[in-house]
């Protein structure tokens, strides 16, 4: 089963089984990760399920569309190269992803 | 099923939709222990909406991508989910605690109440709305059947141009069918939105296929043998239709709140800290009537909200005074809606403006409308255009000021030219 490991701005990691074609934000929201708010449950428009991807895994996703790179610019902590919105990130198989949440989404 | 006063459920949050799983999620992120029991009337597990008119609606995401939390979550955080039980009567003590009374004849045992029941869809009081093909979409069980039936009609009328009836006019227009969006009042999104913006979506949607008639006086809904066939007008126009969606608002479910005494009014008020006149009972989310929790808002101002973000931002603050840490809930409201391939986004509350600037930028099909009251902005609303969206939403919270010359260039960052307060 593809693996998401969620970590925490303390460093904290969860392991979550996926299933494939969930988003990383539904796969974080209905198992309770803490650090994934995902107001608007994965419409791209609240920018509140960024996430740090993991270098090595950053450049094997799909490239991200011009809306979500506009919303990242307003998340609440400042983007870096490798930010996403993982409600835009599909599980697929054999993945196995690993994402840092930030201090907040809000 | 609980059902006596020896197995007591603790806080019973009656209604299982965003405002009450956030309040029991919060909960328990506040470290709070007692047991909770979160009951909702339907008969399924706890589901986000806003997608029943759009992504879902299309076919685009499954049910299943709805559900909040896993079985597993609920059962970890000792968060009891009951489903399909409507409660019909309370028996409230002083103290807050009580008996809640299910149509079913369960009688459910409580601690202390959260009342997250929401708001139903208005209906529409005219001729042949009870014919078969008439449908309202508010829950899950409405989107099933408005999907099932989507494949088997071609000519839809939508009655309501609020932001229910365009979302859905707007997924079934996208979905091949000839739709005819029909609004009693002068412009769309009247409640919510700026004159500029509504003429801006009118004029969207109508170029990409709706129909859309303002000013629209519904007469009766006409039927042909034991089924919808048209809605007729004032003017004795009808307009045919094999599937007619009513979009004509909502009403706050108050009448159990008022059944036990607590103060209602336009839903059920409560204080900065989402308790009920009683004190001791909270209520959240649509059904709830608080104080405007804009920062800088008139004294006294009170609001109902329909959105995602006051049940999620209100339920926070009542799972903080119901663990004896008061706080009062402040924050920018804002809010969203998806109509085919346009992404509206609000931010704000744009009442009492004495001042608009409008920001488009034709080729890149961006379009904000800024609404400013003095010199402050109060709000805006952005068509495809998430990065003034996001700078006005920042703004409003800390204070900052965007001067609305410099704002009117669309080529002009709205986060380059907004100013903290000194």
């Amino acid at each position: 089963m593809p693996t998401i490991t969620y970590t925490d701005a303390t460093g904290s990691a969860r392991v979550v089984e996926a299933n494939v074609g969930d988003s990383v934000m539904e796969t974080a929201v209905r198992n309770g990760v803490p650090g994934i708010v995902a107001e608007c449950g994965g419409s791209l428009s609240c920018a509140t399920c960024h996430v740090f991807v993991d270098e090595a895994d950053f450049a094997a996703l799909p490239p991200m569309e011009e809306m979500e790179d506009e919303m990242l610019w307003g998340a609440a902590v400042e983007r870096q190269d490798t930010s996403r919105l993982c409600c835009q990130i599909k599980v697929t198989d054999g993945m196995d992803l690993h994402v840092t949440t930030p201090e907040t989404q809000v | 099923m609980p059902t006596g006063p020896e197995g007591s459920a603790g806080l019973l949050i009656i209604g299982s939709s965003q405002a009450g799983v956030q309040l029991a999620v919060s909960l328990r992120a506040l470290g709070y222990e007692p047991p909770i029991t979160l009951l909702g009337d339907e008969n399924h597990r706890p589901y986000q909406r806003p997608a029943l008119s759009k992504e879902f609606l299309q076919g685009a995401i499954t049910k299943e991508s709805l559900i909040y939390r896993t079985q597993e979550y609920w059962d970890e955080h000792r968060i009891r989910v009951v489903r399909n039980e409507r409660i019909i009567r309370i028996d409230k003590r002083d103290d807050g605690s009580g008996v809640a009374h299910s149509m079913s004849g369960a009688e459910i045992a409580f601690d202390r109440l959260a009342l997250t029941v929401g708001a139903r869809a208005r209906r529409l009081l005219v001729e042949g709305v009870d014919l078969p093909g008439v449908l309202y979409l508010r829950n899950a069980d409405d989107a099933l059947e408005l999907k099932a039936r989507v494949p088997m009609i071609k000519d839809v009328v939508v009655i309501g141009g609020g932001f229910i009836g365009i979302e859905a006019a707007a997924s079934l227009n996208k979905m091949g069918r000839t739709v005819t969006l029909l609004e009693a009042g002068p412009r769309l999104v009247g409640r919510a939105v700026g004159a500029e913006t509504s003429s801006y979506l009118l004029d969207h949607h109508r170029q990409h296929g709706i129909d859309v008639v303002l000013d629209a006086d519904v007469r009766r809904i006409v039927g042909s043998g034991d089924r919808v066939a048209g809605v007729e007008l004032a003017d004795g126009r009808v307009v045919p239709a094999e599937l007619v969606l009513i979009g004509v608002g909502v009403i706050p479910n108050t009448e159990l709140a008022e059944s036990i005494g607590l103060e209602c009014d336009n839903g059920i008020r409560v204080d900065a800290h989402a308790l009920a006149s009683d004190g001791v009972t909270v209520a959240v989310g649509d059904v709830a009537n608080l104080p405007n929790p804009v920062p800088g808002a008139p004294e006294g101002d009170r609001i109902r909200f329909e959105s995602v973000n006051n049940a999620v931002e209100q339920a926070k603050v009542a799972a903080y005074a119901i663990v004896g840490r008061p706080e009062e809930y402040a924050g920018v409201p804002w809010f969203w809606s998806n109509q085919a391939d346009l992404k509206l986004q609000i931010a704000g509350l744009s009442a009492g403006h004495d001042l608009t600037v409008v920001r488009q930028d034709e080729a890149k099909g961006k379009y904000s409308v800024l609404y400013y009251r003095g010199d402050a902005i109060i709000a805006a609303d952005c068509v495809n255009a998430p990065l003034d969206f996001m700078a006005v939403k920042a703004a409003i919270a800390s204070g900052a000021a965007i001067p609305p010359g410099e704002a009117a260039d669309p080529a002009v960052q709205l986060k380059s030219i907004s100013r903290n307060p000194s």
